[in-house]
């Protein structure tokens, strides 16, 4: 994903002279061939991420479009007042794509993890958060980026995860995507997890359970009308996510779902990250299975919410 | 002593007589925190004259129209210093005098920082420190990208300088040779809580922005002739970004504030403080 991503940066540069790059201290040759053709719009500028993002405000301001790129907790957390200010209070369309977003980076250990960024990026007035499934996602997400109004984030994941995604679907920002359809629960979800999901949808049907799979790629804005429609539909409604349970998607689906007159009951349960810095190495499959952010869980956590509901008569 | 206040008395006629231009526009400053009865005023009165220079002297802008693709920038990073800011911007037709009278209004455009989305001229929101450096690059970079002629200038404060974010700014600048990207330091030793020499010493000053890869310049930052002779000469040396080390004095133009760190910030001003700054203005 973060290898078709920056292709896709190169390539935009290529047909756009407004695409920048910036990087801080990215891998040996990384972006190479944008360096050699483009060098007066490539740039490295080492670590120092708050420079990085008022630089960038600097060349948006003057109609540029900057793409930075690093490892998504720096690019999150340490320069954070500088992508409130100079990059969503100036509402310019500088592009954040952070590598590694949630527990890719496990085997570095929790410095290095990312579980909080879509939560503090969706808070910020003017911030636009994406978070695809899969690289095929990822290539039909960058074109849409280019003329995009605001700042972006783009969350990315590990690399070479599974292709969920359908290549038919267009993709627009805020636009939601329904991967699988049913009628007695629904999965949503964001990321990588629609694997997961998928999975988890396909095992409840060999029991006779229809789950649907939501996926949302674009967390903030979110696509609140397309989803209380989904979520009116059924009964039972489980999120998944690898980020925390605060304020990610589970929180933002809940505060849909609890603002909303649905004119039946729904059993709601988010599954994610809990409130807690990972206290373990391995890999992000590892973790996520610690976490029990998997497709057993959450067929599990769908079987007992329709078992609740059932018990008190809904 | 404290060296960085011996360095600020020595420093060769910091108290030169103001002229009536100097005056008068800190008179309009003293207008403008009375209509709020508060602001950062010892921060704005030591400015008056670098922005008095800039905008007389030196830069190139069009009051009527204020985003002039070839116009230099100027970005007064040090936000809390705006009142001076905003007299200059009055003065020059950005916008009515009269909006100085609606200071931190509800119906006004002035803050106690400056808002690029309100004012006409404010190239960029600043208030919280150390973020103008870099957002001047990236104009930098642009402006040489595109091949114009256009400047940067970015004025901070002393205390900002405290900030790391500068010197990652400031390694980048030098990195980039940005000689269209001039610092304009309005060193007045003083911060906060105290001087900058008892919070964080910044010396040796000097030679820390000499080592970062700029040509560097110092002057009287009250004294109109050093201010013009250090920005017509511009950049101070070739393939450098500049920076302008001016010295100056909080609170100049009133002696009963000036180097009076109580001064810093005020709140609640009674009318008969805003009168009495009024005749310690007139009396200098």
């Amino acid at each position: 994903m973060r290898k078709t991503c920056l292709d896709m940066v190169y390539q935009l540069a290529q047909r756009d002279k407004r695409v920048f790059f910036i990087g801080s201290d990215l891998g040996y040759k990384t972006l190479d061939a944008f360096k050699q053709e483009m060098p007066d719009r490539f740039f490295m500028e080492g670590i120092g991420e708050a420079n990085i993002v008022g630089m960038a405000a600097g060349l948006a301001m003057e109609g540029k479009i900057p793409y930075i790129n690093t490892i998504s907790s720096f690019i999150t957390r340490r320069c954070f007042e500088q992508i409130v200010i100079d990059l969503c209070l100036h509402n310019i369309n500088v592009r954040l794509i952070g590598n590694g977003g949630g527990m890719v980076y496990a085997p570095l250990g929790p410095t290095h993890m990312t579980t909080e960024d879509l939560a503090v990026m969706r808070s910020i007035p003017n911030m636009t958060v994406l978070a695809p499934a899969d690289a095929d996602e990822m290539k039909r997400l960058m074109p849409a980026t280019l003329n995009h109004e605001g700042p972006i984030y783009i969350r990315l994941a590990k690399g070479y995860d599974p292709v969920v995604t359908k290549g038919t679907d267009s993709f627009k920002i805020g636009k939601t995507f329904s991967l699988r359809h049913g009628h007695d629960a629904l999965i949503i979800t964001t990321g990588i997890t629609a694997g997961p999901a998928l999975k988890a949808s396909e095992n409840l049907s060999s029991e006779g359970i229809g789950a649907a799979v939501l996926h949302i790629p674009t967390i903030k804005p979110l696509d609140a009308g397309t989803i209380r429609t989904h979520v009116a539909g059924v009964g039972v409604i489980v999120t998944v996510e690898e980020h925390s349970i605060i304020g990610g998607l589970g929180s933002a689906i809940a505060e849909i779902i609890a603002e909303t007159d649905f004119r039946t009951p729904k059993k709601f349960s988010r599954i994610g990250i809990p409130d807690t810095f990972p206290d373990e190495y391995g890999s992000q499959a590892t973790l996520l299975e610690r976490y029990a952010i998997t497709s057993e869980n959450i067929t599990d956590r769908i079987k007992s919410l329709l078992k609740r509901q059932t018990d008190i008569g809904v | 002593m404290n060296p960085s206040l011996t360095l600020a008395k020595n420093w060769p006629s910091l108290n030169p007589p103001l002229d009536r231009r100097s005056i008068g526009l800190r008179r309009e400053i003293i207008k403008t925190l009375k209509a709020a009865g508060r602001g950062h005023v010892g921060s704005a009165l030591s400015l008056v004259e670098i922005l008095r220079v800039l905008y007389d002297d030196v830069l190139r802008y069009k009051p009527n129209h204020p985003e002039w693709p070839l116009r230099d920038r100027c970005i007064l990073s040090k936000g809390h210093g705006c009142l001076a800011l905003y007299a200059v911007l009055a003065d020059k037709g950005f916008f009515p005098k009269s909006e100085l009278e609606r200071f931190c209004q509800s119906n006004g455009i002035l803050g106690g920082h400056p808002d690029y989305r309100k004012v006409p001229g404010v190239e960029a929101s600043t208030g919280s420190l150390g973020h103008g450096l870099s957002i001047g690059i990236g104009l930098a970079l642009n402006a040489r990208y595109e091949k114009t002629d256009s400047r940067i200038f970015v004025i901070m404060g002393d205390g900002e300088c405290n900030e790391g974010s500068i010197w990652e700014a400031a390694m980048c600048a030098g990195k980039h040779g940005l000689s269209n990207l001039s610092v304009i330091l309005d060193y007045n030793k003083q911060q906060s809580y105290g001087s900058t020499y008892e919070v964080q010493d910044l010396e040796p000053f000097v030679d820390k922005w000499k080592s970062f890869g700029f040509g560097v310049a110092e002057v009287n930052g009250h004294d109109i002739s050093q201010l013009q002779s250090a920005c017509n000469a511009l950049p101070v040396a070739a393939r450098k970004p500049s920076a302008i080390i001016c010295h100056t004095i909080k609170g100049k133009g009133i002696r009963m504030i000036e180097g009076d760190l109580r001064w810093h910030h005020k709140s609640k001003l009674s009318v008969e403080e805003i009168q009495t700054l009024f005749s310690g203005l007139e009396e200098y």
